[in-house]
């Protein structure tokens, strides 16, 4: 699906939110604040728990994948809502691979949490109507979703 | 069911009631592995795990998930319990097993929320010698 509009630049609501790297105790408090701003905003249940599932995803990633942490970006405006979650390493060597149901290179602390099934950047992508991903060894990984509003969500 | 009677058919304790009283328990999804219900139900559920960290709460505000059965006595810490009842949440514990607690609800009549089965990739098979 084309992305509806330039989202970041008509933003009616912008929030960001910085995951440190390793930081399992608070993971998903971010996410979980994510979708509840959307409720509040108006946004119906099924959109605002298919951003959340996104945002879960790509924090949980950040926890237990990236360098230095990173941060999740979420911009509404009438036409969609954007989330793009960032980090500057390391970077996927295999974006096909990684994006495939099961393959996980997640350590066994991770698994012990409920976590590192394999599932997470294909859940992003399932979850969204529009998904990019860049990603390179050393500088870092950048994943854009959007998902389009209906005629029925609010605000 | 009514949430009650399903705490008394698992011999559950109930550590967080339903807010308003009841609450009917129609279906329900279980898994130990949280990447699971993420990715694989469809609709908000009943959950029943034998995970206790602290993003099971955060997932189930996410899913927006009626009720959470903690089995095997996996006892839920402090915090997670205060989570749950923050969010309106009601949680029992049961000694039962997975397995025990699935084979109860489902004879009572609760089935399996929508859910998306991960297809089996089969790999390529070696060539016969």
């Amino acid at each position: 699906m084309q992305k509806p509009t330039d989202v970041g630049s008509n933003a009616a609501f912008l929030a960001v939110h910085l995951i440190d790297a390793g930081d399992v105790e608070f993971g998903g408090a971010a996410s979980a604040k994510i979708k509840g701003d959307l409720r509040r905003l108006g946004i119906v249940e099924a959109l605002a728990r298919r951003a959340g599932i996104i945002a879960f995803e790509g924090e949980m990633n950040l926890i237990l994948y990236s360098s230095h942490g990173g941060r999740i970006t979420v911009c509404v405006d009438r036409g969609a809502i954007e989330i793009t979650v960032e980090d500057d390493g390391p970077g996927i060597e295999d974006i096909d691979l990684a994006l495939t149901p099961g393959y996980s290179t997640a350590p066994d602390w991770a698994t012990d949490l409920g976590f590192g099934a394999g599932m997470g950047l294909n859940n992003m992508q399932k979850n969204a109507d529009g998904f990019e991903i860049h990603s390179h060894i050393g500088s870092g990984t950048r994943i854009v979703c959007w998902i389009a509003r209906g005629e029925h969500d609010a605000a | 069911m009514e949430f009650q009677e399903v705490a008394r058919l698992v011999e559950g304790e109930v550590l967080v009631p339903p807010p308003d009283g009841g609450l009917p328990i129609d279906r329900a999804y279980a898994a130990d592995l949280l990447s699971d219900v993420l990715a694989l139900t469809e609709e908000s559920t009943t959950l029943i795990t034998g995970q206790i960290s602290p993003q099971v709460m955060r997932v189930a505000e996410i899913l927006s998930v009626i009720a959470v059965i903690f089995v095997r006595g996996k006892h839920p810490p402090g915090p997670l319990v205060e989570s749950a009842a923050r969010l309106g949440i009601p949680v029992v514990v049961t000694k039962k097993t997975m397995f025990e607690t699935c084979g109860l609800m489902y004879q009572n009549g609760v089935r399996p929320c929508r859910n998306r089965p991960m297809l089996v990739r089969t790999p390529p098979s070696s060539p016969s010698t």
